[in-house]
C-alpha cells in the first residue's frame, strides 16, 4: 500500500529557474508505526486511487482510524480562466471538468448563456440535447461502476463495458467529431443536424447495448461474491449526504430522490417518462445500483426523445452568439462580419446574473454567471459535484478496511478535474 | 422554480431581520438579497431551522471580487435551496478587503467546509470560526490570492509568449 | 565496435549479433509502463488499454503500478505545480534505464491551461522522450508514441546510463544517478 509514493526521500529545489516559480516544499514521508496505530500514504499517485487525491490515513491494522484529504494537485484555474475568454471560448473549459461525461457540461454551458441572452430554443434543440446528455450519462456511469467492478476483482466487466464506451465516442464522433472532450454543439443548439450515420448508429446502439448491459449486470449485480463485497461498505445515510451536499446517484443511493432533471426540469425533460431509482443503506452496492438502474433509465429516456424528435430546426436564432454557415461568410457581407464578431467576443450581452444547474454524471453540476456586459464573464462560479461530497470521504471510510476505502473511492466516482477546477 | 415565492421569502426574512436585509433584487428567478455581513450566520440557521419554507440544502459558497466597489470590495455568495418548496435563493454579504471577514457557517452546514476553504484560497476571505482555514486548492506556500482581479491568469515563466517573439519590442534593450 | 554492431551474421540454425542488440530488442517488446494518468488524457489511456485498442498487442500486458519495477512513464494530464515535485520523486524513483512518454498537451506545455497553477510542460522537471500531441490525443496516437518509444528502446545502448551525454542531462535536471539502481 505505501510503496509507491513512500520512499523516505526528500525532493529540494532543483533547476535554479524553476525553484523560484515552483517553490518546492519538502516532501517527508508519513509513513510510521506508533504502538498499534500505523500512518500510511494513500495517494497522490497510487494506483487504486483513481485519480490524484492523497489520503493520509491511520490504521490499526486493517481498519481506518481517521483520514485526512488533500486535494488540488490538478488545480487548473478554470474560473479565472473563465473570465478571460469570450462564450463561445469557454466550452472547451467545460469540457475538462467532468471529462467521463464532457457533453453535460458543454451543453449545461450553453444553456446558462441561453438563459442569460433570452434565447428561445426550438423543442428539436432540446431533444437532440437530451439524447446526448443521456449518451454521456451512460458514459459516465458505465466507467464508474466498471471501475468499481475492478476494485472488487472483475476486470471481465470493464473491458466488455469500455467496448460499449467506444459506440459510445463513435456517436459523439457523428455529432461533433471528437471523441472525449467534445465540445459539443454551440451556444443555441447544434453544429449541424444529425446525420443519417448517426441515426443508424443509435438505432444499433439502442438494439445492442441493453443486451450487453444485461450480461454485465448479471456478473455483478446479484452475484455472491460482489454482493458481500460491495454492501454495509461506505455507508452515509441520508440526512447526512444531505448536510455533507450530496447530490446526484450517491444522495439517491442514500434515498433521498433529488434529481435537478425533475425538480427545475431544464431542457424539455418535463415530456419523458422515466423513474428516479433511490437505494437504502447509501453503501456502495446501492450506489452500484442506483447507477445501473440510472442506466437503464436513460435509454428510456433516450428511446422516448429520439422516437418523438419533433421536426424543426437544430438551432435557435441568436445570430450574436452562433456562427454563421460559411457559405454565407465568404458572400455575404453581414455574416462575415457576425463571424468576425463571435470569433472575436464582441458581441453584445445583457448584464445580470445567472444561476442554471443540471443534472451531471454526479450531481447537481450548476454555473453560476455574472456578466457584466463585456466580452467576457466578469466571474463564472462552476458548482463542481466532486468537490462538495469528496468531504464526508473520511468519514465514509471510518472504521472500514483499507480495501473498502479504495471501493468507497471509486463508487462515489470522484472525477479529478471536477475536484480540483 | 416557483415564482410565487419570490417576494414571499423577501418579505419574510425582513419581517424576521428588520436591520440585516440590506436590498434585494431579482435576477432570473432567484432573489438577490444582500444582508449584513454580521448577520449572515444567524440568517442561515434560521433558514435551516425554519419550517415555513424549509430552505435547508447549501448550493454553494462563492466570492466575486469587485475591485472599484470601494469598502465593499467582496462579495460573499450563499446559494440556497429548498428542496421541498423548490426555492432557491442567494444571499449576498460585502466586505471591505482590507477586513474580510465573516462568520463561518461550518456548523451549520458540514459542507461549507471546504467551499470556504476555497474560497479563502481564491480571495483571501476569512471565515471566523472556522476549524481549519488552510488554502485548499493552490499550495500552502502561495502568498496572494490568485483569483482577485488584479492578479494575472498566466503562468510567468512561459517565455514563448514573450512580446519580442510576435515582433513587439517592449523591452527592446535585448 | 561500431562496425559489429551493425553486422548479423547468419546461419543454419544460427543467428548471431552483439549482446546489446538483443538486449534492446528484448527490451523494446517488454515494457512495463507505469501509467501517471492525471485527468482526461487518463481516460483516453484506459480506452487504449481498453479492449478496443489493446495496448497488449505491443508487449505492455503489465502495467506497473511501482515505479521501481516501471521502464516507460507514461505522463497522461495535467501536472500542476502542486504535483510537479511528486512526479519528479516518482521519476527518481524509477530504475534506468527508463524513458518518459508525455501523452497529451498538457504535460507536453500546459496545453490550454496557461495559468498560475499548472506547470507549463514536464520537461522543466523531468526529460521527455517522445511527445504525444492532441487534447486528449486519440488511441492511435498514444500507440504511435509508445512504437516511437519502442524505436528509441530498440537503438540505444545497453548502458545509456554511463555515456556522458546522458549524464548531462540528469545533471542539467539535478537527478542524482545512482548506481545500485538495477541493470
Amino acid at each position: 500500500m505505501t510503496d509507491i509514493s513512500g520512499d523516505s526521500k526528500t525532493v529540494k529545489a532543483s533547476m535554479e529557474e524553476l525553484s523560484k516559480d515552483l517553490k518546492y516544499k519538502e516532501y517527508i514521508t508519513v509513513d510510521s508505526i506508533d504502538g498499534d496505530i500505523a500512518t500510511i500514504n494513500f495517494g497522490p499517485t497510487h494506483p487504486a486511487t483513481h485519480g490524484i487525491f492523497q489520503n493520509i490515513l491511520k490504521v490499526n491494522g486493517e481498519k481506518i482510524l481517521s483520514s485526512e484529504q488533500t486535494v488540488g494537485y490538478i488545480h487548473r484555474a478554470f474560473e479565472k480562466l473563465a473570465e478571460r475568454r469570450p462564450y463561445n471560448q469557454i466550452t472547451p473549459i467545460t469540457d475538462r471538468l467532468n471529462y467521463c461525461s464532457s457533453p453535460i457540461n458543454n451543453i449545461g454551458w450553453h444553456m446558462t448563456v441561453e438563459k442569460l441572452i433570452g434565447a428561445d430554443v426550438p423543442k428539436r434543440v432540446d431533444y437532440m440535447r437530451v439524447i446526448i446528455m443521456e449518451l454521456a450519462r451512460i458514459a459516465d456511469h458505465l466507467i464508474c461502476n466498471s471501475v468499481v467492478g475492478v476494485d472488487t476483482g472483475a476486470l471481465t466487466g470493464f473491458t466488455y463495458m469500455f467496448q460499449e464506451r467506444e459506440k459510445i465516442y463513435e456517436l459523439y464522433e457523428e455529432v461533433c467529431g471528437a471523441r472525449l472532450t467534445t465540445n459539443i454543439g454551440r451556444i443555441g443548439g447544434f453544429e449541424r443536424d444529425f446525420s443519417s450515420a448517426f441515426h443508424s448508429k443509435l438505432k444499433t446502439f439502442l438494439k445492442e447495448f441493453p443486451k450487453i448491459f444485461g450480461q454485465f449486470d448479471s456478473l455483478l449485480s446479484r452475484n455472491r461474491i460482489f454482493m458481500d463485497r460491495t454492501r454495509g461498505v461506505g455507508p452515509i445515510g441520508a440526512e447526512r449526504a444531505m448536510d455533507y451536499g450530496f447530490t446526484g446517484p450517491n444522495l439517491r443511493a442514500a434515498g433521498v430522490d433529488y434529481d435537478v432533471r425533475v425538480i427545475s426540469p431544464y431542457s424539455s425533460y418535463e415530456d419523458f417518462d422515466f423513474i428516479i431509482p433511490v437505494g437504502v443503506n447509501g453503501d456502495t452496492y446501492d450506489r452500484f445500483m442506483v447507477r445501473q438502474e440510472e442506466i437503464r433509465q436513460s435509454l428510456r429516456i433516450i428511446e422516448q426523445a429520439y422516437s418523438n424528435m419533433p421536426e424543426g430546426s437544430y438551432k435557435a436564432d441568436v445570430p450574436d452568439f452562433y456562427l454563421p454557415p460559411k457559405s454565407e461568410v465568404y458572400n455575404n457581407m453581414e455574416a462575415l462580419i457576425y463571424h468576425f464578431k463571435i470569433v472575436m467576443g464582441e458581441t453584445k450581452i445583457p448584464t445580470g446574473e445567472v444561476y442554471h444547474c443540471v443534472e451531471g454524471g454526479n450531481g447537481e453540476l450548476g454555473y453560476y454567471l455574472i456578466s457584466d456586459g463585456g466580452r467576457a464573464p466578469y466571474r463564472l462560479q462552476f458548482r463542481r459535484p466532486c468537490f462538495i461530497y469528496y468531504q464526508a470521504y473520511p468519514e465514509m471510510i471510518t472504521g472500514q478496511g483499507i480495501s473498502d476505502a479504495v471501493l468507497t473511492l471509486s463508487s462515489l466516482n470522484v472525477i479529478a478535474g471536477e475536484l480540483d477546477a | 422554480m416557483n415564482r410565487e415565492y419570490k417576494e414571499e421569502i423577501v418579505q419574510y426574512l425582513q419581517e424576521n431581520f428588520p436591520n440585516a436585509v440590506l436590498a434585494s433584487e431579482d435576477a432570473f428567478d432567484v432573489p438577490n438579497i444582500e444582508i449584513q455581513a454580521q448577520t449572515v450566520r444567524e440568517i442561515l440557521q434560521f433558514l435551516k431551522k425554519d419550517s415555513k419554507y424549509a430552505i435547508n440544502f447549501l448550493t454553494l459558497i462563492g466570492a466575486v471580487h469587485y475591485p472599484d466597489n470601494a469598502g465593499r470590495e467582496l462579495a460573499v455568495v450563499y446559494h440556497l435551496h429548498s428542496w421541498t418548496k423548490n426555492i432557491r435563493i442567494r444571499i449576498k454579504a460585502f466586505l471591505p478587503i482590507d477586513y474580510p471577514n465573516i462568520s463561518s457557517v461550518m456548523d451549520i452546514y458540514p459542507c461549507a467546509d471546504w467551499m470556504e476553504r476555497e474560497t479563502y484560497d481564491f480571495y483571501g476571505v476569512i471565515f471566523d470560526g472556522h476549524k481549519n482555514l488552510r488554502r485548499i486548492l493552490n499550495e500552502d506556500s502561495m502568498d496572494y490570492f490568485p483569483l482577485r482581479k488584479e492578479y494575472h491568469l498566466e503562468d510567468a515563466t512561459r517565455e514563448d509568449k514573450d512580446d519580442r517573439y510576435f515582433g513587439r519590442f517592449k523591452n527592446s534593450e535585448s | 565496435m561500431g562496425e559489429i554492431n551493425d553486422k548479423v551474421i547468419n546461419g543454419e540454425g544460427y543467428q548471431l549479433t552483439t549482446l546489446d542488440k538483443a538486449v534492446a530488442l528484448a527490451r523494446s517488446n517488454s515494457i512495463w509502463p507505469l501509467p501517471f494518468a492525471t485527468s482526461c488524457c487518463g481516460i483516453e489511456f484506459m480506452a487504449t488499454m481498453g479492449s478496443n485498442y489493446d495496448l497488449s498487442r505491443f508487449g505492455m500486458e503489465r502495467m506497473s503500478f511501482s515505479p521501481r519495477q516501471a521502464d516507460l512513464l507514461i505522463v497522461a494530464g495535467t501536472i500542476s505545480k502542486k504535483l510537479g515535485p511528486i512526479l519528479k520523486q516518482v521519476y527518481e524513483q524509477m530504475a534506468e534505464p527508463r524513458w518518459v512518454l508525455s501523452v497529451g498537451a498538457c504535460a507536453s506545455s500546459g496545453g490550454i491551461f496557461d495559468t498560475y497553477s499548472v506547470l507549463q510542460g514536464i520537461d522543466r522537471i523531468i526529460p521527455v522522450d517522445v511527445y504525444v500531441p492532441g487534447c486528449p490525443p486519440r488511441p492511435e496516437q498514444i500507440i504511435d508514441g509508445i512504437i516511437n518509444i519502442q524505436k528509441l528502446v530498440r537503438h540505444e545502448s545497453m548502458r545509456r546510463r554511463y555515456e556522458p551525454k546522458y549524464q548531462e542531462l540528469m545533471e542539467k535536471y539535478d537527478i542524482k544517478l545512482n548506481d545500485e539502481q538495477g541493470v
